[in-house]
């Protein structure tokens, strides 16, 4: 799509001058990018001096092709946008047909959605750990992390039917109740991974060639972070209370016991250790609602077709990678009238190129592997 | 600070605005020309400091665009929603992406998407679209699409 040809002849960029100024394109396919971006990289010797995205490589035109669907069949689009936390996206879509349609969600459904978005965030993040570590040079961490997060994968089979896009979340609750196996091999997966995450830790954090090649990498002081619009734990290392669990509890997160991790290193370890104790504080929420499943429905009683009421709702969810959110006007119909996916994938990747000016071009895989990009989330 | 509190607040500060409470969050309607005057003072008056835009996107009502802007203040934590309404032939407004750095790529998609002119943005190209693309606006109503079938 991009030849060389056509990028040199774009004003700006490319022009090679008498300084030796070189022009680089990582992607679209690479295998530090974890699907198809394209960045294009203006260096001087190592020192990196604009990176530009080019996006829409997977542009599938969500928003739009939601306008012609209803209430009802446009959260399931949804789970194809960021396909590590297709849960929590099709959790933000319904809690805002329940804002506009006003259906209180029944306590067991509540609690289940927030064993299922703790699930996802665990899998996420593991998965992130893995291909991180794998990008960073270090290959062992990614074979460690699949073997749990295969564990989450059969958790989710036995109970959604899938193991990827789980489609499980309906407006008013779930779809069908959890598997009779489910809090069983919930239970065994924390007392494993309990014990891993150390492993983990042994692993990676500890290791000395890891840390030299993060710490100092990729800074982006909290003035910035706020101002480029990041969210999750890319702003939570800028030292960025941002955390919407905390702020805008949803479900049952206000009756919870655990901590938002601020780190303000601003750099990549930040966000690295961040991450990392995410996934103690998720194991945590995981322990304290396994044991307190309520009795009762799992889904109000809701009317056939949907019809929202004139006007527009917004509702905001923590996803593993930050601040989703989902912006509907509705004309009273049965179908959305706008709908806009706030992903957070795309604001964080706004300041990548703040972050990388000045820095080597060696640090940029470190930089894009701590901000854990899924290339679908940011591209809709 | 409440809705009722910082309803007295806009007013005072943007009289020119009219306020709308219909929705979840505040609602201020402005005019194209006055954007600039007003992002300044919901950005930069400290006891507003709405320092984090959230979402910017644009709504094609058929008649009219109007480009929207969800903003918060990341110290007192509470919401405003700004919207600006825009002729349709010929949409143009200025940039707020030197007061609010994400709007750089949340513009360079509202420009590609809905054919929206903003003045002054430092790098207005095609972010999503493929470079050469020379059809319509995508995300408005009224666009078609024959080859792919495309078609509200």
């Amino acid at each position: 799509m991009y030849r060389e040809t056509e990028i040199l002849k774009q004003p700006g960029i490319g022009t090679p001058d008498v300084f030796g100024d070189m022009v680089i394109n990582v992607g679209p396919q690479h295998p530090a990018t974890h699907g198809v971006l394209h960045l294009i990289l203006t260096l001087n010797g190592e020192t990196i001096k604009k990176v530009e995205p080019h996006l829409g490589y997977i542009h599938r035109s969500i928003e739009k092709m939601c306008e012609s669907l209803t209430f009802r069949q446009f959260i399931y689009v949804t789970s194809k946008m960021d396909y590590l936390s297709s849960h929590i996206n099709n959790h933000g879509c319904c809690l805002c047909v329940e804002k506009g349609m006003q259906i209180e969600v029944p306590a067991k459904a509540q609690v289940i959605r927030v064993l299922m978005d703790e699930l996802t965030r665990l899998a996420s993040h593991q998965l992130w750990w893995g291909a991180g570590a794998m990008d960073i040079g270090a290959l062992t961490p990614f074979f460690h992390a699949f073997r749990e997060r295969e564990m989450i994968n059969d958790i989710m089979e036995e109970s959604c039917g899938t193991r990827l896009t789980m489609n499980y979340m309906v407006p008013g609750g779930v779809m069908v109740d959890v598997h009779p196996n489910f809090q069983r091999r919930v239970k065994e997966f924390v007392a494993h991974f309990k014990n891993k995450i150390d492993e983990y830790d042994e692993l990676l954090t500890g290791n000395v060639i890891f840390q030299n090649r993060v710490k100092g990498v990729g800074y982006l002081s909290k003035e910035d972070a706020i101002s480029y619009g990041c969210t999750g734990p890319t702003a939570r290392g800028s030292g960025v209370s941002c955390d919407i669990r905390k702020l805008y509890p949803y479900e049952v997160y206000n009756k919870l016991q655990f901590d938002e991790i601020i780190e303000t290193g601003g750099d990549c370890w930040s966000r690295y250790l961040v991450r990392m104790k995410e996934m103690r504080q998720s194991l945590s929420i995981v322990e304290q609602l396994i044991d307190n499943i309520p009795e009762g429905d799992v889904q109000a009683k809701t009317k056939a077709v949907l019809k929202l009421p004139k006007g527009e709702y917004y509702s905001r969810v923590e996803s593993a990678r930050g601040e989703f959110g989902v912006y509907i006007v509705s004309e009273g119909g049965t179908t959305p009238y706008r709908i806009k996916f706030r992903s957070p994938g795309f604001s964080n990747l706004s300041a990548l190129d703040h972050m990388a000016r000045g820095g080597k071009i060696g640090d940029l895989v470190a930089m894009m592997a701590m901000l854990d990009l899924v290339i679908p989330d940011i591209d809709r | 600070m409440t809705k009722e509190e910082l309803k007295i607040k806009l007013t005072e500060l943007i009289p020119a605005a009219t306020i709308d409470e219909s929705s979840e969050w505040l609602i201020i309607n402005i005019k194209p020309d006055e954007l600039l005057t007003t992002a300044d003072i919901l950005r930069n008056k400290p006891e507003l400091n709405f320092d984090y835009l959230f979402c910017q996107t644009c709504v094609d009502w058929k008649t009219h665009l109007t480009m929207v802007y969800h903003l918060e203040s990341t110290k007192f934590r509470h919401q405003v929603v700004m919207k600006v309404q825009l002729d349709r032939n010929k949409p143009e407004i200025e940039t707020v992406s030197h007061i609010w750095r994400t709007a750089e790529f949340h513009e360079r998609e509202v420009y590609e998407m809905f054919g929206v002119n903003f003045l002054n943005h430092p790098d207005l190209r095609l972010l999503i679209l493929p470079d050469g693309w020379e059809g319509r606006d995508p995300m408005r109503k009224d666009f078609e699409d024959p080859v792919n079938m495309i078609k509200l």
